[in-house]
């Protein structure tokens, strides 16, 4: 357990981010992952007093507050139709409800953990983070960059007409995942396109896309086939105690192509 | 830092540290229904409701809970005592260090969803492990109480 000095509930954005700037500051977010150190937090700074626990939903995108729960983002009716319960389903097996009532999306994005279903979710999505000073970052950036002294305030997500799908692999209920991946299948005007988040490799999910149009015409079996052992190929994973490199490499191949025939229609994979 | 939380209906003063928990707060205010079972965020011993859903408590800074409504188990005797009546004499009574997480998690389950269904059942009681009178023996009993209100005719 962390050792904490003093508590700030924050007055305003601009107060949590000049108390940030200080090495021995932590923001809490649902304060889960954070508990579990053992170092010394001199100043915890609570976002939870800046009304940043909301989910709006508008014709274009879904603005969802730093502070919003994992169980209100899983719960969501227009996020659950947007992604046709891929956001229920990449948040379900977080170990149990009463921790999705306190974690927080803005502290599993911020973190970046490997472990994390929440990014590996997002990064499929049109998404991105609304940092108070750096202001509006897409996802991916954010995703592959290194932790800085800026306060997330909100999740964009922008309503792209698209079709997603989320799978994970556990070794048993409620645990880490050994591997995670999310895909999208974005309808445009010249075509379908696909990005796929694969997370838990173990380290922080990664983006692959169909750069070479390996999905493009032809037989889909045939077409996901290929783009699974494509996706093997250029997707690096490592070996932890949930699985080596090799088996989570073989899941890769399986949950994209597994998610490529689900967004296809294929019934029965 | 004094905080003031409306613990089980009545409003309870108290001096803490910043990094006082919340399930520490309520022991110290006599609700011992309260355990520690795991120090990983992951066992639902500590469950509680905060605002009326159900968190961790052991995962959660006494602080935060200042001018909110918390619930624990010895708040919820009269609704409870059906349901941990009729799972006792279903033989799925667990020993009573994991049994109030368990309860109270039940409860937010049926006030979230008065029917629910066999999988619904296990996927909201997935946070609650530690169950050493088995998983098994639960559900059955949680279906057996659904059915039998069903028959009472209350669903």
């Amino acid at each position: 357990m962390i050792t904490i000095r003093r508590y700030k509930k924050a007055e305003s954005i601009e107060e949590a981010w000049q108390l940030n700037q200080q090495k021995s500051s932590r923001i809490i977010g649902g304060m889960l992952w954070l508990k579990m150190g053992k170092g010394t937090v001199q100043t915890a700074i609570d976002l939870s007093g800046l009304s940043l626990d909301g989910i709006e939903e508008t014709e274009e995108e879904f603005r969802v507050g730093c502070m919003a729960t994992l169980r209100q983002l899983e719960l969501h009716e227009g996020l659950g139709t947007y992604t046709g319960g891929a956001m229920k389903e990449a948040l379900r097996h977080i170990v149990g409800v009463q921790f999705r009532n306190l974690a927080t999306v803005g502290g599993s994005i911020f973190g970046r953990f490997g472990f994390s279903d929440v990014l590996t979710m997002f990064l499929a999505m049109d998404s991105y983070v609304e940092l108070y000073k750096a202001g509006v970052v897409s996802m991916r950036e954010f995703a592959g960059g290194g932790y800085d002294r800026d306060v997330l305030v909100r999740i964009l997500v922008r309503k792209q007409p698209a079709s997603f799908h989320y799978s994970s692999v556990r070794n048993s209920q409620t645990d880490f995942p050994a591997l995670t991946c999310a895909a999208a299948r974005f309808e445009g005007p010249a075509g379908a396109d696909y990005r796929f988040a694969i997370g838990a490799r173990p380290g922080r999910a990664v983006v692959i896309e169909d750069s070479g149009r390996i999905l493009s015409g032809g037989d889909i079996r045939e077409q996901a086939r290929a783009f699974g052992e494509y996706a093997a190929a250029h997707v690096p994973t490592g070996s932890n105690m949930r699985g080596s490199a090799q088996y989570r490499t073989h899941l890769v191949k399986v949950l994209t192509e597994r998610a490529i025939l689900q967004m296809g229609g294929e019934a029965g994979c | 830092m004094l905080i003031t939380v409306n613990l089980n209906g009545k409003m309870v003063s108290g001096d803490v540290e910043a990094d006082t928990l919340l399930i520490d707060f309520v022991r110290n205010h006599g609700c011992y229904s309260v355990k520690r079972g795991c120090e990983t965020s992951n066992c639902g011993l500590c469950t509680v409701f905060l605002e009326d859903r159900p968190v961790l408590s052991c995962s959660v800074l006494a602080v935060r809970a200042d001018g909110k409504k918390v619930t624990t188990l010895e708040g919820m005797q009269e609704e409870a005592a059906e349901f941990g009546a009729f799972i006792a004499d279903q033989g799925a009574e667990q020993c009573g260090f994991c049994n109030p997480g368990f309860v109270m998690n039940a409860m937010a389950l049926f006030r979230e969803n008065p029917a629910p269904g066999e999988e619904e059942i296990k996927e909201y009681l997935a946070g609650n492990l530690c169950r050493c009178s088995g998983y098994e023996g639960q559900l059955r009993g949680i279906l057996a109480f659904m059915e039998w209100r069903k028959k009472e005719g209350r669903l």
